[in-house]
């Protein structure tokens, strides 16, 4: 049995207490004296030439302090891209400036050409209104297609809108082309993954202040990753010194990748902290976070599935136009390659894959990396085609998944997409998912619901993700510009508690409580002893943030690493103690002692000791209990899962209501399971947003229609069922000392598909043949659908 | 400016506000009670929800001018007088009802209108009234089983960890 807040316990979340109460310090909740408030002027029109911005009137408004515009930046570095993908035919991608502020052209509703800064936010939104800018309006490039067939560009430098043009595997072309030529059957599908907005609760938000007795910048900030913040800001873009700028991410109201990135906003308020004298705070209301946050998804996809006479899966060939908006995000780039190219195996034996993306610039906001990330994509392609494909050869779906399914015996496997998979077994995720969702008492419930009027749809879908985003040797390889390992400083104060600072972020994941489980698992110490420190890169080691479901398996395992260490310096300390050799002492439940003896001391002893080393081996052994690891891990952590839903519809109305969603997941070990089930329901509700609600949509001139709460169909609480979570058939991590694979995204990945699958599935059921609907699936869609079927 | 002056959490405060300063910034800005969150600018998200009065309200909709002399509560008012977690706070954490913990204040406020008029309510009737409350993080599955905890009725059959 697990310990009480030791690893594999349920253990509640101590950081609760503080956000329960209102005591939760986010970015903007933080004020000092002479604080001031930035407003960004931001462009109305998609595409435009700025012509000119007078500034005059509204710098003579009540409270304004200082207003710049992109002139003001002009000598400063851009915000780059973290990832090169080179095209098929070996040229570098384009990788257009991405300026502090616009400069010569606004490129984007939204896109900020100025900021104000004054005493108040009332009076800094006035100054906006006072600037006069005269923009000259150019025809906005929204839709993909027409982007890459005209001549009208986003970014003139670069005479084309194709930022990419990759295949994955060039090589593996030839063979795919020729087994789906030579198929017994070829099932194609053409889909769209609906663009989406991230939409964490608490929008973005940058505070700077300038000490100018020591030329020091602290940026608050609402980040994933404060270490990438500062790199960015340091390196690239305004040249601060790393050591004179400290990058605080305190509690972050969510994030979901859209606060993975820099942004411009961050940087203007660290340049008018300096040029003021005083503390800058900017705060998006949520329209600009609609408009500015990092959009995900946008894909346009062609996928074909070739299979043989028995049904076997010869080969997945897809042809994607990827969005990439306005400008490269900084993962824009990763995110539709090798974030989702390389996962175009999926579950699968299939010999032969092949990939084409075309990433794509438009005047819309930039798109990177959201909760799934590549990885959601490629899921919804495959199992969207897969069930096609068992529809038009009668098959039923989840026997044709099985048959082609990687078998246990069969790892490490290595993909015809380039991965190799360490562990997993599908046939057990799909056995308990069959147990679990009670398949068996499926056909007695579409009768009660048939009964009532209604269609009730079956939908399945099994995944696979690449987490634990790391190996730094083999991201180099691919096109990043970044490493991807993580870093933890475990410090044993000298009274016997322990300070942990983390690289990981935590937004919503926990790690104040989890990383302490496992600290306190292997010290044998009460775990309320141990305090975990994130955020705050003046206090932690450099580490790369929390994303791509990677906190606990690549941070987490840092936390092991260093641990160890600690462990065995305490064991050295211990010996010198009870006057043995090293290899004389065993630890155990928090004591050392000497093997074949009554003798021991204690961890709080040794930590004390450490600190207070009278008579020491000064030349065997330091004094203090503090050491620091690095880890980047050999490989990524393959999570996978097999899901279902159930949906009734009203073929009267088109509406459908998701009755039932269950989730079978193999996430390695488990830490913490309140945890991960909480992190798996959040990423269903996600899936399921995207599924049947949520869609972002700009119009014929670049005008994003769904910018507000009321445009914007965001899941609330009757929008979805209690799901059904499950993560008892783990296989453990063959590569990291936890055995875990991370938990973070497989909701969102896992649950579209299943939930459009099992929709077709209700259309079928009520004799109309509809074989693909496009998410999100709205009444509107279904009743369409159903009324041409 | 106006002088206004109300109570809030049971404490006596006075101020000077402009006509068009919200509620919310007022709790926020003036009071640096900023338990009380700003997650939207079109009263749809429910991050901002104290009670006015012992209604529930989005404070973003409410001028500061308009509480005045009334009785105001917010998320850093909920807690036991001894500084436990209340009922409906205790639930949340036991069943994990929040995560970044930005829309909790709300979601807390809203729980405490429900179950004060309706303290055995139906799942169904929690989601409903969870309308104008939205939550990105938890997918309200534990938001929804720790109100009908807090109601004290028995969870047990709602699936969790």
């Amino acid at each position: 049995m697990p310990k009480d807040d030791g690893i594999g316990a349920a253990t509640l979340r101590r950081e609760d207490v503080r956000f329960l109460t209102g005591k939760g310090q986010y970015t903007d909740d933080i004020k000092a004296y002479g604080e001031t408030a930035a407003v960004f002027a931001r462009s109305t029109v998609a595409n435009g030439v700025i012509k000119s911005i007078d500034t005059t009137a509204a710098a003579a408004m009540p409270g304004v302090l200082a207003i710049f515009t992109g002139e003001d930046f002009v000598e400063v570095g851009g915000n780059p891209a973290g990832w090169l993908i080179n095209s098929r035919d070996g040229t570098p991608m384009h990788e257009p400036k991405r300026p502090v502020l616009a400069h010569g052209k606004v490129r984007h509703v939204g896109d900020a050409y100025a900021a104000v800064i004054a005493e108040t936010v009332e009076q800094a939104k006035n100054a906006v209104e006072a600037i006069e800018v005269d923009i000259e309006e150019l025809d906005a490039i929204v839709d993909m297609k027409d982007a890459l067939a005209g001549t009208n560009y986003v970014h003139d430098e670069i005479g084309t809108n194709q930022c990419f043009d990759w295949g994955w595997i060039e090589d593996n072309r030839a063979a795919t082309d020729a087994a789906i030529k030579g198929a017994h059957h070829v099932t194609t599908l053409e889909l769209v993954n609906n663009r989406l907005v991230p939409n964490a609760m608490e929008p973005r938000s940058s505070r700077a202040e300038y000490k100018a007795a020591s030329d020091e910048y602290v940026l608050h900030t609402t980040s994933q990753n404060p270490h990438l913040t500062r790199l960015l800001i340091s390196a690239f873009v305004l040249g601060i010194p790393e050591n004179k700028l400290t990058v605080i991410a305190p509690d972050v109201g969510g994030g979901f990748g859209s606060k993975i990135y820099h942004y411009g906003e961050e940087a203007l308020v660290l340049a008018a902290a300096k040029k003021l004298g005083r503390p800058v705070t900017w705060t998006a209301d949520r329209t600009e976070a609609f408009l500015t946050d990092a959009h995900g998804r946008d894909h346009v996809t062609k996928i074909e599935l070739a299979l043989d006479k028995d049904g076997n899966f010869l080969a997945f060939r897809t042809e994607t136009l990827a969005n990439v908006g306005a400008y490269l995000s900084n993962f824009a780039t990763a995110t539709p390659t090798f974030l989702h190219g390389t996962l175009m195996a999926g579950n699968y034996t299939v010999p032969n894959v092949y990939v084409n993306v075309k990433a794509v610039f438009t005047n819309t906001a930039p798109v990177d990396a959201y909760r799934g990330a590549g990885r959601p994509e490629a899921t919804y392609s495959l199992e969207r085609v897969i069930d096609k494909a068992a529809r038009e050869i009668g098959r039923d779906p989840i026997d044709l998944r099985r048959q082609n399914f990687i078998k246990p015996d069969q790892y490490p496997f290595a993909s015809a997409a380039g991965l190799e998979y360490d562990s997993g077994n599908y046939d057990a995720l799909m056995d308990q998912m069959e147990k679990v969702a009670d398949l068996a008492g499926f056909a007695e419930r579409r009768k009660a619901s048939e009964a009532k009027g209604l269609l009730r749809g079956f939908g399945v879908n099994a995944y696979i993700e690449a987490c634990g985003i790391a190996p730094s040797n083999l991201v180099g390889v691919l096109g990043s510009r970044v490493g991807l390992y993580d870093a933890a400083t475990v410090r044993v104060n000298a009274t016997g508690n322990l300070s942990v600072m983390v690289g990981a972020h935590s937004h919503g994941q926990g790690h104040e409580t989890a990383f302490p489980q496992v600290v306190a698992e292997m010290l044998g110490i009460d775990a309320s002893a141990i305090d975990i420190v994130h955020g705050d890169t003046s206090k932690i080691p450099f580490g790369m943030g929390t994303y791509g479901s990677r906190s606990l398996a690549v941070c987490g395992s840092a936390v092991v690493r260093a641990t160890e260490k600690v462990i065995n310096k305490a064991k050295k300390i211990a010996a010198h103690m009870l006057e043995v050799s090293d290899g004389d002492i065993e630890f155990k439940d928090g004591q050392f002692s000497v093997a074949g003896t009554d003798k021991s001391v204690s961890f709080g002893e040794v930590a004390l000791k450490a600190y207070i080393p009278h008579e020491f081996p000064l030349e065997d052994i330091e004094p203090g209990l503090e050491e620091t690891a690095f880890y980047d891990p050999a490989n990524f952590t393959y999570p996978s899962g097999a899901y279902c839903c159930e949906v009734e519809l009203d073929p009267e109305t088109g509406k459908v209501t998701v009755e039932s969603m269950t989730a079978v997941d193999d996430f390695g070990n488990v830490i913490n399971p309140m945890i991960v089930t909480g992190q798996v329901h959040g990423g269903l509700g996600q899936g399921i947003g995207q599924a049947l609600l949520e869609n972002t949509t700009y119009d014929e001139n670049g005008q994003l229609l769904s910018a507000s709460y009321m445009d914007y169909a965001m899941p609330r609480a009757d929008d979805v069922p209690f799901y059904t979570v499950d993560h008892s058939k783990g296989n453990a991590c063959t590569h990291n000392p936890l055995g875990v694979k991370g938990c973070g995204e497989a909701g969102a990945i896992g649950s579209p598909p299943t939930v459009v699958n099992a929709v077709i599935d209700a259309m079928q059921s009520g004799g109309k043949n509809v074989t693909h609907i496009d998410m999100p699936v709205t009444p509107h869609r279904v009743w369409s659908a159903m009324q041409n079927a | 400016m106006t002088k206004v002056s109300m109570t809030i959490n049971g404490k006596s405060v006075a101020g000077d506000v402009e006509g068009n300063t919200l509620l919310s910034s007022f709790l926020r800005d003036e009071q640096r009670l900023t338990g009380t969150h700003i997650g939207c600018d079109t009263s749809q998200c429910g991050a901002c929800v104290v009670h006015v009065n012992g209604r529930p309200v989005k404070s973003c909709t409410m001028f500061a001018a308009e509480a005045e002399g009334a009785e105001v509560s917010t998320i850093e008012g909920q807690a036991n007088a001894d500084g436990s977690l209340n009922v409906i706070q205790q639930a949340f954490q036991d069943h994990h009802g929040l995560q970044c913990g930005f829309c909790t204040p709300g979601m807390v406020m809203t729980a405490a209108a429900l179950l004060k008029d309706n303290p055995k309510p139906t799942v169904s009737e929690v989601r409903e009234h969870l309308e104008g409350n939205i939550c990105r993080c938890t997918g309200y599955h534990n938001i929804v089983k720790a109100i009908m905890a807090a109601s004290g009725q028995d969870v047990s059959a709602i699936a969790a960890e």
